[in-house]
């Protein structure tokens, strides 16, 4: 069903973070197996209100909140999926990633293939990114490349509450390990205050959006912005602007990087010729790389113009200005767009 | 060390009032002067203070995410620090580093965001220290909350197995965010740990600032003149939410009342009136203390906002050409072009 469609079929709106957790609270009540452990999950019902008002209903035992321990609590995640339940352990942000990365990317990844497929982590691995807020560069990073560059871990990035519910329910139902990224700008918390975008119509039932579906946000046919998460709001703004000036820019929401829905795109492209990648991650060796080379190896002729808009490849600063110079805005993505034609 | 402590106060409470700004009536962390989290310290000044006032210069202290009233008490520069926390050009890092990461080498003082990751380069400093035959020492601190992270505990490990001089001082503050103590471990006494490495633990009760500072004499004592590492436990308490903001809705309000009941600032005060110093002379500290630190923000409020593009600055002491894409080139693929 197309968004517009789906907007007017349901008429409750969520923000991104009941969304996700609607999705997980169902999880829960139809599978015993399925388990929440993190810091400051249950009685703070997680720092970005990933887990709020779970705890009441599945007490304790179901909602762990656990010891500041990274390393033992996503390799006990990946510990409890191999005998088959189906954990999901949040990092509270993502940078956080390189205290239990170990366990993440040599554990939870492989231990799938280096077992000739006689073992499945099927758990889920959520963690907060992105900056905007001026928390510096140990509390910003987004990280979606990394991630997808390690194989072995499926990674998914909702942009709003419709799709944080239908690839939460995805991924818990997983067999597979996957990390689930939700952006903080887009959780709808009352410190953070979110964009328009995310607050989505959200049908009371479950369901699920595929892995590897990428999601037209916005059709054109004048240039093809490719983006994920905030980002893809930011692209929206953008699309809007652009349009006034007489440029017809098409919007793709990735929705997952791996899988990667390279069809979609290239389909964008060939309609349109000029392709912009978006994304606040670092630049180099990264999604907007991925993407392009993507494209290039499947439709190199029909490509007139390319271009790349990330963060370069700089930590994110503390202070204001510079945060804005780094990570891209609406501006930037015009920019980048008008430099296109 | 009254005037560390009270120093750390005025500050933060300055800080508190300088940080709401802009952020009411509804909080926006990215409002205001004062950008991203801000964790304050407030009730913790004498394990702070009664921990550096045996330390030189050139001793080494790694700081967590509470950081103000260690870096006040190691001697960090008040109007650099405070320009940094407002994100200013003339800041201790130039704006890039923010509250929870300041830097003044000219003290060896550094800080980490990352829960205990600020200990393992303790140990490296203390190294350093053996190595060259230098008395310096180094002094970890961290909360109770980060003694259950692997860094803490292997580093307690490397620094007592090369009986390296270093102090590694937990304030425990019965909190870490929303989750007491007893949810997260078993062991009561984080000083306990140390057994386990066959090293000293001690553990004081903050309310007693004087009895910090002695227990802190021995440890540093004991690295300065090459008796290896302590572990240092004092017994704090959270008077204030986690971060600015947090409503704190999971904290029994008994709990909170009774932190805000004990405080180390008007028990030393008490102490040293009972030890014939007059309330004059306290005052007197106080009213100085206060100044400095007016002065500081002042200043720091004044000072330019960084430049956007110093944004590309400082990624390598030494930078390579063609790596740092100050101004992203414009790469035109396929076509015609
Ligand atoms: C590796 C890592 N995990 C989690 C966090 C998030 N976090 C920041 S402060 C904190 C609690 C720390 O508690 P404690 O060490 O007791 O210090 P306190 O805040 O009480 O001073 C947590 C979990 C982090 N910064 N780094």
């Amino acid at each position: 069903m197309a968004q517009q469609e789906r907007d007017q079929a349901v008429d409750r709106e969520l923000t991104m973070s009941r969304a996700m957790v609607e999705a997980i609270a169902h999880e829960m009540r139809e599978d015993e197996e399925v388990f929440y452990m993190g810091e400051d999950v249950a009685d703070y019902g997680g720092i970005f209100d990933s887990t709020e008002g779970l705890l009441d209903e599945f007490g304790h035992d179901r909602i762990m909140d656990v010891p500041i321990s990274e390393t033992a609590y996503v390799g006990a995640a990946v510990g409890a999926a191999q005998e088959g339940m189906r954990p999901i352990a949040e990092l509270m942000f993502v940078d956080f990633f390189g205290v239990g990365m170990d366990q993440i990317y040599n554990q939870m990844a492989k231990n799938t293939y280096m077992s000739g497929g006689n073992v499945s982590v099927p758990m889920v691995l959520t963690a907060a990114v992105g900056g905007t807020y001026n928390d510096a560069a140990q509390h910003s990073q987004t990280l979606y490349g990394t991630f997808a560059h390690l194989p072995g871990m499926k990674v998914v990035v909702p942009s709003t509450a419709y799709e944080a519910k239908g690839l939460m329910h995805n991924a818990i139902r997983d067999d597979d390990p996957v990390v689930y990224l939700f952006h903080k700008r887009l959780m709808g918390i009352g410190w953070l205050p979110a964009p328009d975008g995310p607050k989505t119509p959200v049908p009371e039932e479950d369901y699920t959006i595929p892995f590897g579906s990428a999601d037209v946000k916005r059709e054109g046919s004048d240039v093809t912005i490719v983006t994920l998460g905030l980002h893809v709001h930011r692209a929206l703004d953008a699309a809007e602007d652009l349009d006034d000036d007489g440029v017809d820019a098409e919007v793709i929401d990735l929705r997952t990087l791996v899988p990667l829905d390279t069809e979609t795109v290239v389909e964008s492209v060939r309609k349109t010729g000029r392709l912009v990648v978006v994304d606040e991650d670092y630049r180099s060796f990264g999604v907007t790389g991925e993407v392009v080379s993507r494209v290039a190896d499947e439709a190199l002729d029909d490509l007139e113009a390319v271009e790349r808009v990330a963060v370069p490849d700089v930590p994110i600063p503390y202070s204001r200005p510079m945060e804005n110079e780094v990570i891209p805005d609406g501006e930037d993505i015009k920019a980048a767009v008008e430099a296109t034609e | 060390m009254y005037d560390d402590m009270v120093t750390a106060r005025y500050y933060e409470e300055r800080l508190q009032e300088e940080y709401l700004e802009g952020k009411q009536p509804a909080f926006d962390i990215s409002a205001g002067p004062i950008p991203g989290e801000l964790h304050l310290a407030a009730g913790q000044e004498a394990a702070a203070a009664g921990v550096c006032q045996h330390l030189r210069d050139d001793d080494v202290v790694t700081a967590p995410h509470r950081p103000h009233h260690i870096a006040i008490a190691k001697g960090v520069d008040l109007k650099r620090m405070t320009a940094e926390i407002f994100g200013r050009e003339t800041g201790l890092s130039g704006g890039k580093g923010g509250h929870m990461h300041l830097f003044d080498p000219d003290v060896h003082f550094a800080c980490s965001g990352i829960i205990a990751e600020g200990v393992p380069p303790a140990v490296g400093a203390g190294l350093a220290a053996k190595k060259r035959n230098e008395d310096s020492v180094a002094v970890a601190f961290l909360g109770e909350g980060a003694v259950d992270q692997g860094a803490f505990l292997e580093s307690l490990n490397l620094a007592a197995v090369r009986d390296l001089p270093v102090a590694f001082v937990v304030e425990d503050n019965d909190w870490a965010i929303s989750m007491p103590k007893d949810r997260v471990t078993d062991v009561e006494d984080a000083s306990q740990r140390a057994d386990g490495f066959d090293l000293p633990g001690r553990r004081v009760d903050h309310d007693d600032a004087l009895a910090v500072y002695d227990a802190a004499d021995e440890a540093i004592g004991r690295a300065r003149h090459r008796n290896g590492p302590t572990l240092l436990e004092v017994q704090t308490h959270r008077r204030m939410g986690h971060f600015m903001g947090d409503p704190e809705g999971y904290r029994p309000e008994e709990d909170q009342e009774a932190a805000a009941q004990r405080d180390s600032i008007e028990s030393l005060s008490e102490d040293l009136r009972d030890r014939d110093i007059d309330r004059e002379t306290l005052g007197e500290i106080e009213s100085e203390a206060q100044e400095r630190v007016d002065e500081a923000i002042e200043w720091a409020k004044e000072q330019p906002e960084p430049e956007p593009e110093d944004a590309y600055d400082d990624v390598f002491v030494n930078p390579p050409s063609g790596v740092t894409d100050s101004e992203p080139d414009h790469t035109l693929a396929g076509g015609d072009d």
